[in-house]
């Protein structure tokens, strides 16, 4: 029957297009990317900046992480730990305040200037003075605006020297220091573009530090440099010969906006593109198949996760919150809407970072669901609402949980919205429960613990708004923790901390964590050297070459 | 329907001056008036949605101090209505003020993105107009034949098929199958860096530079989009055709032309069709402004950088600088269309010339 629809649809629209097969008779055949150039297919519409002390967005991380260098970053080795990028070696003062940073020699920038440590601090400072998104990363160590050219300022040509406020563990300073909003710009080419700026209560300074023109321009000394960036069009970027490490294999590597995975699919299949971003499992499948196409993955520091907003009395009570943790039929996820997409981890550190924790206590028990929401004195169910963005895999998501939850009586009720809508609510805590995922901000456990495990002021006036807050889950205790765990100086001791408090919010929290994401492309066989990395600004292009 | 026949010859010609002078004053006020209502209409909506703008500024994972500076930074602390008095203010100077997601301003952004839609729309209500007017002229000639009931069924499925289902279709066939056209985008990645558009049509561009391999690449491009759009505006169109010469046919004039001995063909095209031509005309228009709004669907599937998607896009990120700017050039498009549809109603149409 379907066989016989497609057929006849594809003969209506033969009619209708025969024009266009008659002008294009003879038109050549497989399109072929060009021998020096990588073409990606990628939904790039989340770029809003590609200024370092600005961006903040996935897409923009990978291609900042490409473009610009770093004192360190992490080791993708062992990605608990950092290793030197621009920086030869450092040291940290025995009271554990200041970290003194010693750049590698001969370093230049793509447009051919000198890197020196003064470039580094110029990078420090207009990042903490911009104070946009990323900036806490930095201004968590007691930097501002008022301190930065002090805490952080060159000694000589090549020595840096960084000063925090606390005896913080150095594996956290350093973690931080590999985020994507510490990438050093050419201090000299910015200066070049500074615009004037009336300085006022929420800026106090008289320029922008460039902030305009590095919003598509570029001033870095990464393995390629950024040659074009045309929001929801293309992103290109060009080799940088004067780079200091392994100079990238090919020429160029283009970022060609695509927003759906059935077109990333045809457009790989016909070679128009060498690489496909953003497939979804069926289309991942099909190009498993194919002899001439490969796929890869990797796992991100991404977790998907449902929350229960901890100001419905229902979903406070504590055998409620377990229950719901037996109500998620995991195994089905994870072998249909998830597949190849995700894999089950029901902590809150993702794979990789220093102290995960690999534990996975929950399976879908609706007997003993049905025994928890009896103790809560809930044995009839009661009703509940989810707010649901409208896209895939949440949707599907959403679908089996209300399906399972609806085994114990609980009634869900889906809220359909678009992502911002829901997010806008959810920021606003008015939601019962909400879906969604959690992307960490920066390479080190404190990240997801200080958002899933702290909670400094439960109020609605909260300034400290962590997930936490966002459910009203309010926990003196495991907030004190997160902060202790934040000052141990041996990583081992730090890491057990970081699996305790795991354990305790696997056990007692709102949050039901799902599966951590796994990203995925579909690549044409004749690339050698593709490889995901294990964040978005760990996914380097510069040992790919093609056959 | 009072006219100045009556009058004296020699008056006429100012008359008509007047008259036309009048109408297009009318229609002045109309669009103005049009224009403003869009503007307060879009306005307010982007307001009250239940978004927070910011968020499309920073994004989920700012910190709450950057939050709130932002939006003291965007004016989104002012009351609403001073927020309009602004905006409108801006609005006059031909600033609608500069796109977050894209950090242009949004006449830089909407002059890089109309003309992309602009194209293919055209090329697809050609395509539509040229294949739907014949084809809607020979089923109501030949009502109730075989002829018919193929039109009917091209016009069934180009009004009950989703596009984008089509699309994807189609790009199956024609791209991945039979490598007849090109995708995605308006060019091929080689001429990325070798063709600079001037007037960002690049069929006209390509023309004008004598590039034809260019105009070759863009065209393998541009087909595929068109078509489809092209096939959705024939079954619109050929529907419309079939009914408006349906109805000449059955007129006495034809009668009497049958009556006088004019050939078949003379009839149909040269006299029914003439008569039908004139409602033709706004459906036609109509057709073409709405393709011109940019055809979000097909815009996604080919990615097509145009109209369409930008607003859709922006839209999804609250970002009404952009929304705004959009839909006010969209408006006046929609407002261009018919005051040029109603002009050619006057020319096609000689009743109406002095009204």
């Amino acid at each position: 029957m379907m066989m016989e629809k497609l057929a006849l649809r594809s003969r209506v629209l033969l009619a209708g297009a025969a024009m266009s097969a008659l002008l294009l008779a003879g038109a050549p055949a497989l399109a072929v990317t060009p021998a020096d150039t990588l073409v990606e297919g990628f939904a790039i519409d989340d770029i809003i900046s590609m200024d370092p002390g600005e961006a903040f967005e996935l897409s923009t991380a990978e291609v900042t992480g490409n473009t610009y260098d770093l004192l360190v970053r992490l080791d993708l080795s062992d990605t608990s730990k950092v290793k030197g990028d621009l920086a030869e070696s450092w040291s940290v003062s025995d009271d554990g305040l200041t970290y003194t940073f010693k750049l590698k020699p001969g370093l230049k920038f793509a447009s051919g200037n000198p890197i020196t440590a003064a470039d580094v601090a110029y990078s420090f400072e207009r990042a903490i003075k911009l104070d946009k998104s990323p900036a806490f990363i930095i201004g968590q160590f007691g930097i501002n605006g008022d301190n930065v050219t002090e805490k952080a300022k060159a000694v000589d040509d090549t020595t840096f020297q960084f000063t925090v406020d606390k005896a913080y563990a150095p594996s956290f300073v350093l973690n931080c220091l590999s985020a994507t909003v510490a990438s050093v710009v050419d201090a000299k080419l910015v200066k070049e573009h500074v615009a004037a700026v009336t300085p006022s209560a929420d800026y106090k300074y008289d320029n922008d530090f460039g902030n305009a023109w590095l919003k598509t321009g570029y001033a870095g000394s990464g393995a390629f440099k950024l040659r074009e960036w045309r929001a929801n069009e293309v992103v290109v970027m060009e080799r940088n010969d004067n780079y200091h490490g392994e100079k990238a294999k090919l020429a160029r590597v283009i970022y060609r906006n695509m927003k759906e995975s059935s077109g990333q699919r045809l457009a790989l299949e016909a070679g128009d593109i060498d690489v496909a971003r953003n497939l979804e499992p069926n289309d991942l499948d099909a190009i498993a198949k194919n002899a001439d196409l490969t796929t890869t993955s990797a796992p991100k520091g991404t977790v998907y996760y449902i929350s229960l907003n901890q100001k419905n009395p229902n979903l406070a009570k504590p055998e409620v919150r377990q229950a719901f943790k037996y109500l998620v039929d995991y195994d089905a996820l994870s072998s249909t809407i998830l597949k190849g997409i995700g894999e089950i981890h029901q902590t809150f550190l993702p794979k990789g970072v220093l102290g995960e924790l690999d534990e996975n206590p929950f399976t879908f028990d609706v007997a003993k669901a049905k025994e928890l929401l009896a103790k809560a004195g809930l044995a009839d169910g009661f009703s509940v609402t989810m707010d649901v963005r409208n896209i895939q895999p949440v949707t599907g998501m959403a679908e089996s949980f209300q399906q399972t939850l609806g085994q114990a009586g609980v009634k869900l009720e889906i809220i359909p919205g678009d992502g911002k809508q829901t997010l806008t609510k959810y920021r606003a805590r008015n939601h019962d429960i909400y879906i969604g995922q959690w992307g960490q901000d920066y390479f080190d456990p404190n990240s997801n613990a200080q958002t899933f495990a702290s909670n400094p002021d439960n109020s609605d006036e909260g300034k400290v708004k962590t997930l936490a807050w966002r459910n009203a889950w309010d926990i003196p205790d495991l907030t004190k923790q997160t902060e202790a765990a934040l000052l141990e100086k041996d990583p081992a001791k730090r890491a057990a901390m970081y699996q305790d408090l795991q354990r305790k919010v696997l056990e007692t929290s709102p949050f039901i964590i799902i599966h951590q994401q796994l990203e995925v492309a579909g690549l044409r066989k004749n690339l050698r050297g593709f490889a995901l990395g294990p964040s978005f600004d760990t996914n380097f292009v510069s040992q790919i070459s093609k056959e | 329907m009072s006219t100045v026949d009556s009058e004296a010859t020699a008056g006429r010609g100012s008359a008509r001056a007047v008259a036309v002078a009048s109408s297009i004053a009318r229609f002045l006020v109309i669009a103005i008036t049009t224009y403003l209502g869009l503007l307060a209409v879009t306005f307010f909506i982007g307001r009250v949605i239940p978004i927070d703008p910011v968020l499309a500024v920073l994004g989920d994972r700012a910190p709450a101090n950057v939050v709130e500076r932002t939006r003291r930074e965007m004016g989104l602390d002012l009351p609403l209505i001073e927020q309009f008095y602004i905006y409108v203010k801006n609005a006059l100077n031909g600033n609608f003020g500069t796109s977050v997601l894209t950090t242009n301003p949004v006449m830089t952004d909407i002059r890089r993105a109309f003309p992309a839609t602009i194209e293919l729309a055209t090329l697809g209500t050609l395509i539509g107009a040229l294949l739907g007017v014949p084809l809607g002229v020979l089923a109501a000639v030949r009502r109730g034949s075989i002829i018919d009931q193929i039109v009917r069924i091209i016009g069934l499925v180009g009004y009950s098929v989703p596009i984008f289902w089509l699309g994807l279709l189609a790009l199956v066939l024609f791209y991945a199958r039979l490598q007849w056209v090109a995708f995605p985008g308006r060019l091929d990645i080689v001429y990325e860096y070798t063709f600079t558009p001037i007037t960002g049509f690049y069929l006209l561009d390509a023309l004008w530079q004598r590039q034809w391999d260019v105009f070759r690449d863009a065209f393998r491009h541009i087909i595929l989009p068109a078509s489809l759009l092209g096939y959705f505006s024939l079954a619109y169109i050929s529907r419309m055709t079939r009914s408006f010469m349906l109805n000449e046919l059955a007129q006495e004039y034809i009668v009497a032309a049958r009556a006088k001995g004019l050939s078949e063909t003379r009839i149909i095209w040269g006299h029914a069709l003439r008569n039908a031509a004139v409602p033709m005309v706004t459906v036609i228009a109509l057709s073409y402004a709405g393709l011109l709004e940019g055809s979000v669907l097909t815009e996604t599937v080919f990615s097509w950088p145009g109209i369409g998607l930008y607003i859709t896009n922006s839209l999804q990120n609250a970002d009404m600088n952009a929304v705004l700017g959009g839909t006010i050039i969209i408006g006046s498009v929609f407002i261009g269309i018919n005051l040029l549809s109603d002009l050619l109603y006057r020319v096609l149409d000689p009743r109406t010339k002095v009204r």
